[in-house]
């Protein structure tokens, strides 16, 4: 079974997700046998094949064009299927990010194939492959397989890890992608964020504010430990709602669902849509001063105390 | 402007969920259910756009009869005329968008709306998937647009960034929270809502490519422990997640 993983980059850099995908298609191919083609899109890619290989693709297919500098589901579309053509894939594996689940279903659709979005494991047994992925922001638990092929998976960003691989190289081909008249909804530009600023379901490190804050000019505190600690700065939705933050920083069920090594709820109380979306997060620190507090029951370290309080006293001895 | 939206009624998400006898589906009883939150950003944006450019907006919902609750609140909000597209069971995310499609085609839609993806599977699959299947350019999540009389520009976020398109109608368009304040129906709009015919459209069933083995519940987090009271208790933390826990 011959698989195509779709290698994410932003700004002309593979981000995370993108290599933890190659991981993941690795570990599956080995199971399921056949060829693993790697594929990269974008304008100018052949000093990216030597970090790509490392993880372990047979092959890497590389789509360059002047129109795929940047995403656009349509040039994004084209060269994914003729990657998917040129292959022989019958599994197609993508990163669940904002590009990932957007082009996803795009390419499913164009395939007539069946989708397995936002996937944290994969199993092939037996000819059939079975995902698991959570629902409901976390809340559930789903085992989904798909009855056909072929077969387009999204893995969830940190649910799989990227692993280098000794001794392994890869053949590199160049796929041609005709692109004319083809993209309708044309990207105008892009900003990035200042500075190499980490999304809150990249980092391995959350620090994560709510209403207990008091206040947006309190959220300095918050924004000092995560940068202490190299991490992410999160937000309740009560927070977001109150324009002390933007709601990219959303954690929860209109938000987004992390899970970080180490998630540190500060002034959190922890409303259920809040919990489903840091719930599977590897070691939570709670700080709140109500000790009934809900984020008590899902935290495995708590301090009851003012988030005032007790951040300067964080922030000095991390 | 002949305006769409997609509809979806989903779980409150303040409710706690229980699994079915099934073990496959949710158990619905004694559970709250409401428009999904991303839909009123999208049924928000299309009544601001009929109000710019006049025209029709039309919500539609692919479902069970609960799907008529979904429609009647988007009603009440101020679209004009609604469609429930029945679910004849069976059927994955695909053929919810092949259903739809066909039924969005029908209706020659100059703009599309949809939630950025329903609050339940979480997905977000099927406007992206509607899109490519009627042929129309999309942007999803978008936090910000702007509309000309054939042309609208349209921002989404990405993991650290903004990125902004150009597109030509007839486009999709998935909203996500930040595009505008939904409004609340007013007791008018809900007692027009009432009396507002509903068009029903049967579906016909669509072979899935996937299958729902069964839904369990998270892991149950191990109990955890109160390391002390206020300021007092930081260098044990550290200690904590340094040597116990090591994830500093």
């Amino acid at each position: 079974m011959d698989i195509l993983v779709f290698v994410e980059m932003r700004g002309g850099k593979v981000r995370p997700a993108g290599f933890e995908a190659i991981s993941g298609a690795r570990k599956l191919a080995d199971v399921a046998g056949g060829k693993l083609t790697a594929l990269l899109i974008g304008k100018s890619l052949d000093g990216l094949t030597g970090e790509i290989e490392k993880y372990g693709a047979d092959r890497i297919l590389l789509a360059e064009h002047p129109l795929l500098e940047g995403y656009t589901p349509e040039g994004y579309r084209e060269a994914l299927v003729a990657a998917v053509e040129e292959s022989g894939a019958k599994i197609i594996v993508m990163t669940a990010t904002t590009m990932g689940r957007d082009i996803a279903p795009v390419v499913t659709a164009k395939l007539d194939a069946a989708l397995l979005p936002d996937c944290t494991s994969l199993e092939y047994k037996e000819g059939r492959l079975s995902v698991v992925r959570p629902v409901y922001a976390g809340k559930l638990i789903m085992n989904l397989a798909a009855t056909s092929w072929p077969v387009v998976l999204s893995l969830r960003p940190k649910a799989f890890l990227a692993t280098e691989r000794e001794g392994v190289t890869a053949e590199v081909s160049r796929l041609e992608v005709d692109l004319e008249g083809k993209i309708r909804a044309q990207l105008l530009e892009t900003r990035a964020e200042a500075g190499d600023k980490l999304d809150v379901t990249e980092a391995d490190i959350v620090v994560a504010g709510g209403r207990g804050m008091k206040s947006a000019e309190n959220f300095k505190l918050i924004e000092d430990l995560a940068s202490r600690l190299r991490g992410a700065v999160g937000a309740s939705r009560a927070v977001v709602d109150a324009d002390w933050r933007p709601h990219s920083e959303q954690v929860g069920q209109t938000g987004k669902v992390v899970s970080p090594s180490l998630y540190i709820a500060v002034g959190i109380s922890g409303a259920i849509q809040h919990l489903a979306g840091m719930n599977s997060s590897k070691v939570i620190v709670a700080v709140n001063k109500d000790p009934e507090a809900p984020i008590f029951k899902s935290a495995d370290y708590g301090i009851v105390g003012d988030a005032m309080e007790v951040l300067p006293a964080m922030i000095e001895a991390v | 402007m002949n305006i769409a939206v997609l509809v979806k009624l989903v779980p409150d998400t303040e409710a706690s969920l229980k699994i079915g006898d099934d073990h496959r589906y949710i158990s619905t009883a004694d559970l709250n259910f409401v428009l999904n939150p991303y839909d009123e950003y999208a049924v928000e944006e299309a009544l601001l756009q009929k109000a710019k450019h006049g025209g029709t907006v039309t919500v539609i919902s692919f479902g069970g009869d609960e799907a008529v609750k979904a429609l009647r609140n988007s009603l009440a909000m101020g679209a004009d005329n609604a469609v429930h597209v029945k679910n004849p069971g069976g059927i994955d995310l695909l053929g919810v968008a092949k259903t739809l499609a066909a039924v969005l085609k029908e209706g020659r839609y100059d703009l599309i709306f949809a939630g950025k993806q329903a609050v339940d599977d979480d997905s977000g699959a099927v406007g992206p998937m509607i899109a490519t299947l009627l042929d129309i350019p999309h942007v999803s999540s978008v936090i910000k647009l702007e509309t000309e009389a054939d042309k609208l520009t349209a921002e989404r976020e990405f993991e650290g960034g903004v990125e902004r398109f150009e597109l030509t109608l007839p486009a999709l368009i998935t909203a996500h929270k930040g595009l505008n304040e939904p409004r609340y129906a007013s007791l008018k709009g809900i007692m027009m809502a009432k009396k507002k015919q509903i068009e029903v459209v049967e579906a016909e069933p669509v072979p899935a490519k996937t299958e729902v083995l069964r839904l369990t519940y998270p892991p149950l987090r191990p109990p955890g422990k109160i390391v002390g009271e206020g300021r007092e208790a930081v260098p044990e933390l550290i200690r904590l997640l340094k040597e116990e826990a090591k994830v500093l």
